[in-house]
């Protein structure tokens, strides 16, 4: 009986073939599409400057060499926008993490003066929003508009973090921190010995999100930061972008072959800087994110629990 | 005697708990005070919508006008004409979002179907990068590819399909369409997660008794996989109704250039635009107050008929 169900199910109609074709094609092709413009961007910054200039890498890299790279690592400002944004994601996520681990864990503690009501007065943030003028002149007034430290303080506090993890501490057994509690451990004890050690996998998931965001982020650096020592590697990147832009707007609008040619070559060297850019830019994701891939599945199901 | 002892116990406790309670509640103040600074203080500069602030005086230096800058926007005909296209472009591409939110579903559906895990795997960790690099390397990967010398339009050169180089980025043409094209690059695969988690709670015996029963694989997918999946399909559209005017500007503020700024300036970016860099601080206050006003409206407009029709709130 068994085995005549698994010939069943082995057996292949000719429409499932049909189906398995197309349906492989079809994901082989979104997957192809997701990733050949990073591969362009890497093999357009390793091969010659001159044929990624006419447009000819598009499939295999050629006349390979990685003067770019060396170039870009002298290029003023690019050192100092690395390291601004290395330490904002470093700093922002620690505090973001501590906070989330600290808020959600508390927000589970009934003995908490007021519990309810602060745990709503964070959560509630999620949905309103002063605008970015109001929220602008209150950074201003807070001394945040050019200081490194508007990255990392007003993300601190963070509602859906708070709610991812008080929703993973309310699943651990109670008898847990009970056992602790007639041990005589006070909360922060048990905050440090119990709950972090167990709630790694959805610290994991806060991390993985808070380090993407504050790499990524570009918007506060173009809202509050107008001096350069303080730009982010994004907010760089978008500027090289621009220059790029005017420049080859610069080459279109110019009559004389001459200046022509000569503004030509700035036009290359502004496109090769910029791919290049992007391509440091976007390395240290295409690093870190295959590790982590597994805990953010597992930490939207436990936000999808919720809503 | 020994009740009072009892009693005395039980008060004793009681006072240890409530300082114990206290003492947490202090640990978390300083939480609660950048809550405050951070979501809660700035609505008090929403009574810059009432003045003509000029930008490096002080409030109490610049003039009460009231309504003034509420009325400029139903009453001056440029504005008005202004801000209807603005409302126009935030429509146009809320619901083409909305539109396509079904899309997703479709990915994980289909995916599921996939029965070589490696493969799945690959499919599902590729797809879902593009949503962890920012709107700038997007727009760099925009910039690269569908440039004058970009690979698009060298490749249709080559192929003797154009003569000229196609304008892509700078040109006004078919803007909402690109904008969504690209946010579906960036989103489809992050999108489907959730219901890919979702199909692998379903319960693999249901898929058995229906086949069981001679069920094809789209009466699989129709009647036990998609069902599976309304539940989340429908909070997250409801939350993207919510959204409507919240567009966020980081998409349209990358991809804006004096070509296209007619038809990208969604809400978020008019705000920003008018506000920080054409000094019409006032007005932009004004316009930001009356977008979180319907928004928060919105969000419980939805909520109530999620709670009247599935007697779950979404909030």
């Amino acid at each position: 009986m068994k085995g005549k169900k698994h010939k069943q199910t082995k057996k292949q109609t000719r429409a499932d073939i049909t189906f398995h074709i197309i349906n492989y094609t079809i994901f082989a092709s979104l997957t192809i599409l997701c990733v050949y413009p990073f591969y362009y961007l890497i093999i357009n910054t390793i091969s010659s400057n001159t044929l990624s200039a006419n447009g000819v890498i598009n499939f295999l890299p050629r006349g390979i060499h990685l003067e770019n790279y060396k170039q870009v690592l002298q290029l003023k400002g690019l050192p100092l926008a690395a390291g601004i944004s290395l330490a904002r994601t470093v700093l922002g996520t620690v505090c973001t993490v501590f906070a989330s681990a600290y808020l959600g864990f508390m927000f589970t503690q009934d003995k908490m003066w007021g519990r309810r009501i602060w745990y709503r007065f964070m959560i509630i943030t999620m949905y309103f929003n002063a605008g970015i003028i109001p929220v602008f002149l209150t950074m201003k007034a807070l001394h945040l508009t050019n200081n490194f430290w508007v990255y990392v303080i007003p993300v601190i506090v963070q509602p859906f973090n708070i709610i991812l993890v008080k929703t993973y501490v309310e699943s651990i057994p109670r008898s847990l921190q009970e056992a602790a509690q007639i041990d005589g451990a006070g909360f922060f004890r048990i905050f440090y010995k119990i709950i972090l050690p167990t709630c790694t996998p959805i610290l994991a998931t806060v991390a993985i999100f808070a380090a993407v965001a504050q790499w990524n982020s570009f918007q506060d650096t173009l809202i509050y930061v107008t001096d350069q020592k303080l730009y982010s590697l994004q907010y760089l990147l978008y500027t090289y972008i621009n220059q790029a832009n005017s420049l080859a707007m610069m080459v279109k609008n110019s009559a004389g072959t001459g200046l022509n040619i000569a503004s030509l070559a700035t036009t290359q060297t502004a496109t090769s800087i910029r791919m290049t850019v992007s391509v440091v830019v976007v390395l240290p994701i295409l690093f870190v994110y295959p590790l982590f891939q597994r805990f953010f599945v597992k930490g939207i199901m436990i936000g999808s629990v919720k809503g | 005697m020994q009740k009072d002892v009892a009693r005395t116990g039980k008060v004793k406790k009681q006072k240890k708990t409530d300082k114990q309670g206290l003492l947490m509640f202090l640990s978390i103040s300083p939480f609660l005070i950048l809550c405050f600074l951070f979501s809660y203080y700035p609505l008090q500069g929403w009574i810059y919508a009432f003045y003509d602030y000029r930008s490096p005086l002080k409030l109490s230096q610049c003039e009460f006008v009231g309504l003034k800058w509420f009325r400029t926007l139903f009453a001056n005909k440029a504005q008005v004409s202004q801000l209807l296209q603005v409302m126009e472009n935030t429509f146009a591409m809320s619901l083409l979002g909305i539109a396509t939110s079904v899309l997703p579903v479709g990915f994980a559906v289909f995916l599921n179907e996939i029965k070589n895990k490696k493969f799945k795997n690959i499919v599902q960790t590729l797809t879902t990068l593009p949503n962890f690099i920012s709107w700038v390397l997007v727009y760099s990967v925009a910039f690269s590819l569908f440039s004058y010398t970009g690979m698009f339009n060298t490749v249709l050169q080559h192929l003797g399909l154009i003569s000229e180089p196609l304008k892509i980025l700078d040109s006004d043409a078919h803007t909402y369409l690109k904008m969504l094209l690209w946010s579906t690059w960036k989103g489809l695969g992050w999108g489907a997660i959730m219901y890919l988690a979702a199909i692998a709670g379903i319960d693999q015996e249901l898929y058995e008794a229906a086949r069981v029963d001679g069920a094809n694989r789209f009466q699989l997918m129709r009647h036990i996989t998609m069902p599976a999946l309304i539940p989340t399909y429908i909070v997250l559209l409801m939350l993207s109704v919510a959204n409507f005017l919240n567009n966020s500007m980081d998409q349209y503020y990358v991809f804006q250039n004096s070509f296209n700024r007619e038809h990208i300036q969604v809400l978020d970016l008019y705000v920003y635009n008018i506000g920080m860099t054409g000094n019409s601080i006032s007005l932009a206050t004004a316009i930001s107050m009356l977008k979180s006003i319907v928004s928060v409206t919105l969000l419980v407009l939805v909520n109530f008929i999620s709670k009247k029709t599935r007697g779950e709130s979404i909030i």
